[in-house]
């Protein structure tokens, strides 16, 4: 396992983070008997991992979330437990962070205790998102969130997808996006986020070294 | 254009902005405050203006104002929020001033919660405010359709000259989709002569207003208005329908409820049973007439909605007791499962219920 004990997921908004997250979750419980994921969005109203925790809690998973507890309240509150989350030696731990600088901030009251355990930091990349659909838009985002987190980038997740509809052309172009923002950051590509559908149909062995398939937990059946 | 991946309230404002939209004016509240926050960015870099107003009373008087000077504009919230905007939409619907406003409905009544709900179904189509008006509202299911829907509605606006509506639930607005923008196809406008741009000294002052103090004057300014909504609701009404003929149950619902719908008419069709379904596009004007299609092997008609019910007045409107109906709902912000649906559909086609 070449992940750290620690692992943040930050991203531009509507990147798939809370997806790949929870599929993160799910994929380390098969390997580590302690698994944590923390929900820190407090930009989404919907859509949040903490929609999840009886899936969660039933695969041994533990969930921590706002100390309020409540699915459908948009109150920035967060637990006290998170410190523990975050500095507990013995535990896998998954931080699912809000999108932007803006879901970023939560980051910047642990920055000086996460600096001190060993973690990865994960950017989430779609490139079919309007403002992240180049590398300079990408980058921006990246930019702004470290400074924001005070918190530095470990590593690049190409999440390239149209939901249900994701072809292999997708991830490919993905792909080329999350080489160049890599060729200027230095960052290397941890992981390529497929659904299984599309998974199959992937031919680059690039992408397919790196590939992580993922399943649909967040969407409804009757969704797109 | 190529499809781009999009929440529905950042289409909303994109789809805003390509349709012409130059003014936003809007006060945020959960679950559509990616509207105003998407606008803030996007409408300064378009050449418009954005301005966060110090409430939504204010923000709809904003409108009001920058419609009067016949510019495109727009305003958006959720479903307390519009309660606060009643007083003007009424005023733009009698001084005939063009505007879209988008309302992403959440629960109720009062602040309710923050997730997603339909029971502004009435204050939506029966009108929030005072006096005879109607709006034209657009009930979309996807973002794709919001996005059509929202530039389409700047066209009916001015078209018209009167608020036309966007009616979401919450989930609309919260979820990421597939879209693209296609060239809006603008019909054939009117010039906006009408509208309080100053006189250049070459005619009389354009005076935008709904006072008319006298009572025959003010009855034929409403006379005047009443024969544009007939006009809507001969020419505007859109829907979905099929399976009509040979169902034995026929579904009604709208937005996100329809498509939780579709997902319990498939399992419906697994186990055999023959399901129809009128899903109103425009909430109003209303589809009454497509309901007359229905065939005689319909056991009965059912309308699921997230509210008490508030769609069934208009359901049995249009069923003029051929069918029985009946009603299947959740409130408070909980979302139809179709299971639920399936098991209803079941029963009336069993005749049991």
């Amino acid at each position: 396992m070449l992940d750290k004990r620690l692992v943040i997921v930050i991203g531009h908004y509507g990147s798939g983070k809370t997806e790949f997250s929870v599929n993160y979750a799910v994929k380390m419980k098969e390997i580590f008997e302690n698994v944590n994921i923390a929900d820190l969005d407090i930009v989404n109203p919907y859509f949040r991992s903490r929609e999840k925790r009886d899936f969660f809690e039933k695969i041994g998973i533990k969930v921590f979330d706002s100390s309020i507890k409540n699915t459908a309240v948009d109150i920035p509150a967060l637990p006290a437990q998170l410190m523990g989350v975050i500095l507990n030696p013995n535990e896998k731990s998954v931080l699912d962070v809000g999108g932007d600088p803006v879901g970023a901030r939560v980051l910047a009251r642990y920055s000086e205790q996460i600096k001190n355990v060993e973690y990865d930091m994960f950017f989430v990349i779609n490139g079919n998102r309007p403002e992240t659909n180049t590398a300079e838009g990408a980058l921006k985002y990246l930019r702004m969130i470290e400074a924001t987190s005070r918190l530095k980038v470990t590593g690049l997740i190409n999440n390239t997808h149209m939901l249900k509809d994701t072809s292999a052309a997708d991830v490919e172009f993905g792909h080329e996006l999350t080489k160049k923002v890599s060729w200027e950051t230095d960052i290397p590509i941890r992981y390529e986020a497929v659904i299984k559908e599309t998974a199959e149909k992937i031919k680059n062995e690039e992408i397919l070294e790196k590939l992580f398939p993922i399943n649909l937990y967040m969407r409804e059946e009757w969704m797109s | 254009m190529a499809k781009v991946l999009m929440k529905g309230n950042e289409a909303v404002g994109a789809a805003a902005i390509k349709a012409g939209c130059k003014y936003f004016f809007g006060y945020p509240i959960t679950p559509s405050s990616e509207i105003p926050e998407y606008m803030s960015k996007a409408l300064p870099e378009a050449g418009g203006v954005f301005l966060q107003a110090e409430s939504e009373v204010a923000a709809i008087n904003m409108v009001y104002g920058a419609g009067g000077a016949g510019a495109r504009c727009m305003t958006a919230s959720s479903s307390p929020g519009i309660s606060l905007k009643q007083e003007g939409i009424t005023y733009a619907a009698g001084a005939e001033v063009p505007c879209v406003i988008v309302n992403m409905m959440r629960g109720g009544p009062g602040l309710g919660s923050i997730q997603p709900g339909q029971a502004d179904y009435y204050q939506s189509t029966r009108g929030g405010g005072n006096g005879d008006y109607r709006t034209l509202c657009y009930a979309p299911a996807s973002i794709q359709e919001i996005v059509d829907y929202v530039i389409l509605a700047f066209d009916k606006a001015d078209y018209y000259r009167n608020p036309v509506l966007i009616a979401a639930d919450g989930m609309i607005g919260q979820m990421m989709e597939a879209v693209e923008f296609k060239e809006s196809a603008h019909t054939d406008l009117p010039p906006k002569d009408w509208a309080t741009v100053g006189t250049g000294g070459k005619r009389k002052p354009n005076i935008i207003n709904s006072v008319y103090l006298e009572a025959e004057t003010l009855q034929a300014h409403n006379k005047n208005l009443e024969n544009k909504f007939k006009m809507m609701e001969e020419k505007e009404v859109l829907y979905e329908a099929f399976g009509l003929e040979d169902a034995e149950v026929v579904l009604v619902a709208y937005g996100t409820t329809s498509r939780i719908v579709k997902t319990a008419i498939k399992q419906a069709e697994k186990k055999g049973i023959k399901v129809g379904m009128v899903r109103p596009i425009t909430i109003w004007p209303f589809p009454y007439d497509v309901f007359k299609t229905i065939g005689s092997s319909a056991k009965g008609v059912l309308a699921v909605e997230m509210s008490q019910g508030q769609i069934m007045d208009d359901v049995k409107i249009a069923v003029e007791g051929r069918q029985p109906v009946y009603f299947n709902g959740t409130q408070g912000g909980m979302v139809p499962t179709p299971a639920s649906i399936l098991a209803d559909i079941e029963k009336i086609a069993g005749g049991t219920k």
